[in-house]
């Protein structure tokens, strides 16, 4: 089993720097995510560590062992790439058997390795075929256990489920969290799509611009997020101006509310995100900030309702659909905040003021 | 792996130099030898050469020749070959495959034969001639000449114009067709706005293609031209003249040659630029049934032309059977050509087999070592390696069998006269297409197919050998089919090169012919055709989609 440490890493193209001086830490047996837009850097980040792209500085260690210099064929690593990347022109058993055959093992453990995977996976009946006749999904299985049998120190996933439809995604997506935590291996996993992220990781690392806006756990990302990049970037937002005057939140319209948190917070104007299910509706005339329900959308469990609030930008809330739903559009209303729930962010939306 | 775009000395670094020296030795050193007896003398450094060509007539109208024969076969054959590619992608046509097949059999025989075959004909007394004369007391013009270059390179090179724009109009999403459609634009018009400018690059490329056989091909003026002298015949004769062998006017024709031929290459390439787009066609085009008057002309027109494309091939095998007294045919049938035919062949049909071979192994292996640099390996060194490989191209083949024939009849390297040399020279000439092919093949191949082999601990050169090459060999093997079809069917370079033991059927097709031995030439040009043949269907086997690369 390993853990992987990154110091300092550095990547360039030419004369752009992509990644400049990153450093992460990678626990033994966690599912480690790399999530951001596109461009991010994630995905080179990634073939930094499987050794496919160059390192222009920093130091990359696998318990340990700087692996900077090792070739990818020698580091001991299991690969899953976006388009499965198998081999057309072998059987699926050859597929899974190829990285075994490569360490020259003796015939009977290949087999009996193979076999073991193959059931793991549940592809044990499409053994001998050849891959074009496999769906994307059965693909991405056989990806999966070629990748796996040769017990790999750490897995390395780039997108594994891009490529695949919603539904086929969801079903993909607990198989890699049930057999990763099966086989307990140290895995970075690379997404763009923060949903993903947040059902299947351990840890997460939102990336921007080549450097970690925020490392943590999925409840930790949402519910505190170290930015407002991150804010709105996990889950959707809305975010509204105010100001911090002796621990009292002041937003638009004169709502003040205070919170036992925010009495150490120096005074200032701040960004403030409150999330859809955060604002809480109440009669119009009530204290808080007055609104015209512009819209609702009915979508079972909950209903969504976009408010004209004063601002530029009309603010979305979400509530738990009621039997009669008297918020129709055009309904005068007043809405609240729960507190202890949002987030203050400095001006230049670049610390979350409630991370200390 | 590090940076793949930086040179560094593993096997594929040693690869690549070991290529660049070939290159260095086989051609940039022979072609350098040649500028050199152009512009050296016995004096030192002179221009004699050049301005004895450029003084004298008899030199100077060879260039205008070869450029308005070559010129006006270009145009004739995009004339007849776009339409013939738009008429197969546009109409369901009875018999398309037939006719695709004699089309491609058509574009892969030797050009001399189509010349020799058209003469035997219209020529002066020919079966054609003898018959409107006798019968209509119509006569007909003159074959020989320009006339008959031109008819016998238009039959020859449409082909190549016709797979050429068969292969892009593929790529032509009919979506594009009906977008068109729907906003009014149909038939003549919407080929013209629509089609003929997404195929453009294509017809161009076909048209530099058939620009450049036509200028350089030695066969066929040699035979139909008499009077109507080309570049390639007075640079032949002026190499292997009996009378007087002057190698420094025949380098200098040479270097005028290249010269040429590079000036057409880059302007073909900059127009090809600009206009280029890059498709991918998710519905290609639907061929719709043929109706009414317009649908009679297309039959007629697509069957006439393939007709007389394939008519020279025809007539020769025809006459392979007939029965001869002496040079000339007489009534009656017999296989007494075939059976004269052993008596003067000497080994050439066994060097038709065996210098092809060991040409098309190293083309092969060569063509996918450097497209796998020119790909994935993108350096200074592999840029060169790929630039180099493109120069035989554009170099007519009388010109390389000068270059390799003058710069290795010496020790150390005294390859002239020898198979080896005749191999060579097929693998510096074929080599470009087949690594455009290969290319082609690999960018289709994501490089993750690669890397995942690599992560399982596979190593470089085995990760190209058991996963890379296996997935590139369906189109390896028809690329290399067609190269074996296009080198047993070389006369130009073999021309220079030969020798009594390594005389090739091509050779010994055209002496034959020049000896007036009809018959034995017939028997011997059904020999290679039946060979084409056979090759082709055995590429049709290995062929995704048929698609021919040139």
């Amino acid at each position: 089993m390993s853990q992987i440490t990154i110091k300092n890493a550095v990547k360039r193209y030419g004369s752009t720097t992509v990644i400049s001086g990153l450093s992460l830490d990678i626990r033994d047996g966690e599912l480690f995510t790399l999530l951001g837009p596109s461009g991010c850097g994630k995905t080179t980040l990634l073939r930094m560590i499987a050794g496919f792209n160059s390192i222009e500085g920093g130091d990359f260690y696998f318990n340990g062992e700087r692996i900077n210099d090792k070739e990818p064929n020698k580091r001991n690593i299991g690969m899953v790439f976006q388009n499965y990347a198998i081999f057309p022109h072998l059987t699926v058993r050859e597929n899974v058997a190829f990285g075994l055959k490569n360490r020259k093992l003796d015939r009977a453990t290949i087999a009996r390795e193979t076999d073991r995977f193959l059931d793991m996976m549940q592809i044990r009946q499409y053994a001998d075929r050849l891959p074009e006749n496999l769906s994307g999904g059965q693909q991405q299985r056989v990806a999966l256990a070629r990748a796996l049998v040769i017990r790999p120190d750490v897995l390395l996933m780039d997108e594994p489920l891009s490529n695949l439809d919603a539904k086929l995604r969801l079903e993909m997506r607990q198989a890699i969290r049930d057999i990763q935590k099966e086989v307990g291996i140290t895995t970075v996993y690379v997404t763009h799509d923060q949903e993903e992220a947040m059902s299947i990781s351990d840890t997460i690392a939102v990336m921007r611009d080549g450097a970690i806006q925020h490392l943590g756990t999925p409840r930790d990302l949402y519910q505190r997020p170290g930015n407002l990049f991150v804010a709105t970037f996990i889950g959707r937002t809305n975010i509204l101006p105010g100001e911090l005057r002796g621990g009292a939140l002041v937003l638009p319209s004169g709502y003040a509310v205070e919170a036992p948190d925010w009495q150490d917070i120096p005074d200032q104007k701040v960004q403030v995100s409150v999330r859809p299910e955060e604002f809480v509706i109440g009669p119009a005339g009530a204290a808080g900030i007055p609104g015209t329900v512009v819209d609702s959308v009915y979508l079972g469990l909950n209903t969504h309702y976009i408010v004209d609030i004063g601002l530029e930008q009309k603010a979305e809330l979400i509530r738990e659909s009621t039997i009669d739903d008297e918020v129709v559009p055009g309904s005068q209303i007043s809405l609240t905040v729960k507190r202890e729930k949002i987030n203050l962010f400095d001006q230049q939306g670049e610390h979350n003021l409630l991370r200390g | 792996m590090k940076d793949n775009n930086r040179f560094r000395l593993d096997t594929w670094g040693a690869i690549t130099l070991a290529v660049l020296g070939l290159y260095l030795l086989f051609m940039v050193y022979p072609l350098g030898n040649l500028i050199k007896m152009a512009f050296y003398g016995d004096n030192g450094f002179t221009l004699d050469n050049f301005v004895k060509f450029f003084s004298k007539q008899y030199y100077s109208s060879t260039l205008g020749n070869s450029f308005k024969v070559s010129l006006a076969a270009t145009i004739t054959s995009l004339l007849v070959g776009v339409p013939m590619a738009y008429f197969f992608a546009m109409y369901r046509i009875r018999g398309k495959g037939l006719l695709r097949i004699l089309i491609i059999i058509s574009s892969m025989s030797a050009p001399f034969v189509g010349a020799y075959a058209w003469i035997l004909l219209l020529g002066r007394n020919g079966v054609v001639t003898n018959f409107l004369q006798n019968l209509l007391g119509i006569s007909v013009p003159d074959i020989y000449g320009f006339n008959g270059m031109l008819l016998v390179f238009t039959t020859q090179l449409f082909s190549l114009i016709f797979l050429y724009v068969a292969g892009a109009l593929s790529k032509v999403d009919n979506s594009l067709l009906e977008a068109s459609e729907n906003m009014g634009c149909v038939g003549v018009r919407r080929f013209f706005t629509v089609v003929l400018p997404l195929i453009t690059p294509t017809v161009l490329a076909g048209a530099l293609l058939v620009f450049i056989r036509a200028l350089s091909d030695f066969g066929t003026p040699m035979l139909i031209g008499e009077g109507y002298r080309t570049f390639p015949v007075i640079l032949y004769t002026e190499f292997v003249g009996e009378v007087s062998q002057n190698k420094g006017f025949a380098s200098a024709i040479a270097v005028i040659a290249i010269i040429i031929t590079t000036v057409v290459f880059y302007a073909q390439n900059f127009v090809s630029k600009r206009k280029s787009f890059s498709m991918n066609s998710l519905h290609p085009i639907e061929p719709k049934p043929l109706r009414g008057v317009k649908g009679i002309l297309v039959y007629v027109f697509c069957y006439v032309v393939v007709g007389i494309a394939i008519l020279p091939q025809v007539y020769v095998l025809y006459t392979s059977f007939k029965k001869t007294s002496g040079t000339i045919y007489v009534d009656g049938y017999s296989l007494d050509s075939y059976i004269n035919m052993f008596t003067r062949l000497g080994s050439s049909i066994q060097n038709t087999l065996i210098i092809p071979v060991v040409a098309l192994v190293a083309v092969v292996l060569l063509a996918v070592l450097i497209a796998y640099l020119s790909v994935r390996r993108r350096n200074a060194l592999t840029s060169t390696v790929d630039v180099l490989s493109m120069v035989p191209y554009i170099i007519p083949g009388t010109v390389v069998g000068i270059a390799l024939v003058t710069s290795f009849n010496h020790k150390p390297l005294a390859f002239t006269g020898t198979m080896f040399i005749m191999a060579m020279a097929l693998v510096i000439r074929r080599l470009p297409y087949t690594i455009r092919s290969s290319v082609a093949i690999l960018q289709q191949i994501p490089i993750t197919i690669e890397e995942a082999a690599l992560s399982l601990g596979s190593p470089k050169m085995k990760t190209f050998f058991q996963i890379t090459v296996p997935m590139m060999s369906s189109g390896i093997i028809s690329g290399a089919i067609l190269s074996w079809v296009t080198m047993i069917s070389e006369l130009s370079t073999a021309m220079i090169l030969y020798t009594g033991r390594t005389q090739t059927l091509t050779v010994a097709i055209y002496t034959q012919i020049i000896r007036g031995n009809y018959g034995i030439a017939a028997a011997m040009a059904s020999v290679l055709t039946v060979i084409t043949v056979i090759s082709l269907l055995v590429f049709n086997r290995f062929s995704k989609n048929g698609e021919i690369t040139m």
